[in-house]
């Protein structure tokens, strides 16, 4: 289709193309913690047909009454572009920040994984909760519950190895993220 | 100073008062019997009771799109805040700022499935700009004002306050908090300015420049469109609007080039398609403007001015997008372009101007006069006739009678003209004529409207006649929901699925049931004797104009075709088969 130079308004707008692939951000959106307001912000995305594949959401200040949404989306850069656009346009939404873009960002989620087995398997699930730095946050006779953290990637490699090592449950925060520096 | 408190219900009318109010569109129940209690007690608000809840909102619409101001309503809990939600649905759409109170039950009782109640914060959240549900009585005037400045500020839209009774009956100070910065929602006006340099910049190379305006206009106020149309003058450059834009630019200036879009003027469209620098400024890139998105406009630079972000690159890539209110944006542009001391490319744009001479020259709403039968632009020719000279207002419903009036009647104010169009709410034009008219009581104001549309809202004849208000509902009777028809004509085979208008009322005895006067044309020759007389007649009148059943609106750009692909006519040879892409969309 049409290509042309793309000429950007502020940092707001990449002019790009549909078609372009989907790629996957992590927004951050500091609101008022004020009744309705999660479900502004998920009517948005399932209204206009936005993926959520996780979304944290706690007070992070509680002298200004502020809550912190941590939001892993995915689409096209003029999705995303529409996502955070939207976001900014709710009422009690302070700041948008897409951490996937703007500077370097940490990202963490924690699991609590319930493992259960005996024997060698029982041994090796332990063996692995200390590479990947997880502890034993609860245990019977043939049960472990692991607390582990760490990014999304690392969450998932830990659960897939516990696979069949008698994993029978699992609970996970979500992403919750920062952006590095001193900034705010 | 200790204040004195008042209940909660007087709470809510002093602020009323102190945002300007001074009418209300309504319909009591009893989750809001407190506020009324506090509006029979006063006499700075008149109260217009409605017959039907939609119709407050569209009536609030009409008056907020007439006068510039917000547009309120006040309605009961539960059925009250459930018939609301198609005018919110309308106003969110249109940007129009409502602010619509709604009665809930007592705070104790909400989530028990109480008498009347419903989660009405919860409908409306998708259908509002924002909305609130006030539980405690000291957050009560804060959130009345907020609503008022959140209704009109950035992009308008509705907001609803969601008033349990309890709150409404308990005692409070009164403060007032009009003019306070809100927290969190700032949206800027002025516009990057390096921004506006590029726009400029791209206007002054300009070989085929197209100006392509839109209801922001309306929405930034008279004086934004009194300042843009100096601005459009200045360059020479054509001008097109929206169905939402028209009366922003004037329709008869030689420079306008009519509507754009779907039913849009043929010189409009191709204008559209071959310029090389489009100038937007506060129209969205509709659907019914763009046509088949890949096809829109190939070749030209977009500039793209409007106050929502969330507009911009949304369904086109625009190349240069300026964030901010149209009057401070064309106000800057002006600036530059005149310390800059720019002169188009003179010959270029004659150029230009010959081509759009040469598509408008096809004169592309030509159609079949006749003797025999009233055609409906042949109507709404002779009432433009009529009237032109008076300080008229428009409203209509919505199908063909819609897009005749917006084709046939020229609006050289903003302001002038409410039309449901990005709902296209069928029963909106009643309800917002008589909205019009309590803002402008001396002004005349129409509804044009179809005989299916009107029938939707028809009850709200009983409100024009106990407020004696003088609208003029003109119906072109063609006895088929003809925007409907006229689709099943052309993409389904001719198989008229339930769309004719069956067991019709005898629309002048129906105004005459109400108390109204009815009037009726049937023959051509009877045309201007009868819209002669309805403009003579002082109250409401309802003209009952037969029209051909079969007439089609045109031009029309089928759906999910470009827009040099426009069906100009009946007899339009170079019409396509509607693609099965097309088929799917509305
Ligand atoms: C049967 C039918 C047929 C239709 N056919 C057509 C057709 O042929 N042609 C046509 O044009 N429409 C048609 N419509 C209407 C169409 O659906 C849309 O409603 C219309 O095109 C939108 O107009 P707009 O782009 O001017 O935007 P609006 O809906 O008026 O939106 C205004 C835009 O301006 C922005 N804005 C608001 N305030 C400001 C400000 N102060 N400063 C800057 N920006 C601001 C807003 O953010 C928004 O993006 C039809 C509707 C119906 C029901
Ligand atoms: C509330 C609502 N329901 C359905 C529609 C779909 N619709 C669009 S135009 C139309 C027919 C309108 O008929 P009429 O009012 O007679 O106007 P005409 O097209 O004949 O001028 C219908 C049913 C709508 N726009 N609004």
């Amino acid at each position: 289709m049409s290509e042309r130079s793309n000429t950007r308004g502020g940092t707001e707008f990449l002019a790009v193309s549909k078609d372009d692939l989907s790629e996957r951000h992590t927004i951050s959106v500091l609101v008022d913690n004020e009744a309705g307001v999660l479900a502004r912000v998920i009517g948005l995305f399932s209204g206009r047909g936005y993926n959520i594949e996780s979304l944290t959401v706690a007070e992070t200040d509680v002298s200004k009454h502020l809550s912190r949404i941590t939001v892993v989306t995915s689409g096209t850069p003029m999705i995303i572009e529409q996502i955070k656009n939207q976001l900014r346009r709710l009422v009690p939404v302070h700041k948008v920040t897409d951490l996937t873009v703007e500077g370097p960002s940490l990202e963490r989620e924690m699991a609590l994984v319930k493992v259960q087995g005996t024997g060698e398997k029982r041994v090796e699930s332990m063996r692995i909760a200390d590479i990947f730095r997880a502890h034993v946050v609860d245990a019977t006779i043939e049960s472990f519950v692991f607390e582990m953290t760490g990014s999304t990637e690392k969450v998932n490699a830990f659960i897939n190895l516990m696979q069949p090592l008698g994993l029978i449950d699992v609970s996970r925060t979500g992403v919750v993220a920062i952006a590095r520096g001193p900034e705010a | 100073m200790a204040v004195e408190p008042i209940t909660g219900a007087e709470i809510i009318v002093k602020a009323l008062i102190d945002q300007g109010v001074d009418v209300i569109f309504g319909y009591p129940g009893g989750a809001v019997l407190p506020l009324y209690d506090a509006l029979f007690k006063q006499n700075r608000i008149k109260h217009i009771l409605v017959r039907h809840e939609q119709a407050a909102v569209h009536a609030a619409e009409g008056y907020a799109r007439s006068t510039g101001k917000v547009g309120v309503v006040l309605v009961t809990s539960g059925p009250g805040a459930t018939n609301a939600v198609t005018g919110l649905t309308d106003a969110l759409m249109d940007s129009i700022p409502i602010v619509c109170l709604t009665g809930q039950v007592p705070t104790h009782l909400i989530g028990n499935d109480a008498f009347q109640e419903a989660d009405t914060t919860g409908i409306t959240r998708p259908c509002t700009k924002h909305n609130y549900l006030v539980k405690a009585i000291e957050d009560l005037s804060r959130k009345v004002h907020e609503a008022f400045y959140v209704a009109k500020s950035g992009r308008p839209g509705p907001v609803v306050i969601d008033l349990p009774k309890d709150i409404q009956q308990a005692k409070y100070e009164y403060v007032n908090h009009a003019g306070q910065k809100h927290r969190s929602y700032n949206p800027p006006v002025r516009p990057d300015r390096a921004q506006v340099e590029k726009a400029i910049e791209a206007m002054a190379h300009a070989k085929r420049p197209l100006f392509y305006i839109g209801g922001g206009c309306i929405n930034s106020g008279p004086q934004a469109c009194a300042l843009l149309t100096e601005f459009v003058r200045m360059t020479g450059f054509p001008c097109t609007q929206t169905l939402m834009g028209l009366g922003a630019f004037p329709g008869s200036d030689p420079l306008s080039l009519g509507m754009v879009g779907m039913h849009g003027m043929y010189e409009s469209n191709l204008a559209m398609h071959d310029c090389d620098v489009m100038i937007n400024i506060g129209a969205r890139f509709d659907d019914r403007v763009t046509g088949k998105l890949t096809a829109f406009s190939p070749g030209s630079k977009k500039i793209h001015v409007d106050i929502d972000p969330s507009s911009i690159n949304k369904n086109i890539r625009v190349d240069i997008p300026v964030v901010g209110d149209v009057g401070h944006v064309v106000e800057e542009m002006m600036r530059i372009w005149k310390a800059r001391q720019i002169k188009p490319d003179a010959k270029a744009l004659s150029t230009w101007w010959d081509q759009i001479n040469k598509w408008r020259a096809r004169d592309c709403l030509k159609y079949r006069p006749s003797e025999q039968v009233i055609k409906p632009q042949y109507a709404l020719q002779r009432l433009y006739a009529a009237i032109k000279d008076k300080d008229f207002y428009i409203t209509t419903e919505v199908g063909q009678h819609q897009m005749w009036a917006a084709q046939f009647l020229k609006f050289e104010q903003p302001n002038h003209w409410m039309t449901s169009g990005g709902l296209g709410t069928m029963g909106y034009g009643l309800p917002a004529a008589y909205g019009v008219q309590v803002a402008h009581p001396e002004s005349l104001v129409i509804d044009v409207a179809g005989e299916a549309s009107i029938m939707m809202n028809i009850q709200e004849m009983s409100t024009l006649v106990q407020y004696r208000l003088p609208v003029k509902i003109f119906i072109l009777n063609n006895k088929w929901m003809g925007m409907v028809r006229q689709w099943q004509e052309l993409l389904h085979g001719g198989r008229y699925s339930e769309s004719y208008s069956d067991a019709l009322p005898d629309f002048v005895k129906l105004a005459e049931a109400f108390g109204a006067k009815g009037l009726r044309a049937e023959k051509v020759g009877e045309l201007d004797d009868v819209i002669a007389k309805m403009l003579a007649t002082p109250g409401p009148v309802i003209v009952d104009c037969a029209v051909d059943e079969r007439e089609n609106c045109f031009p029309m750009i089928p759906s999910g075709a470009a827009h040099n692909e426009m069906l100009l006519g009946p007899d339009d040879q170079s019409a396509k088969p509607i693609s099965e892409e097309g088929m799917v969309l509305v």
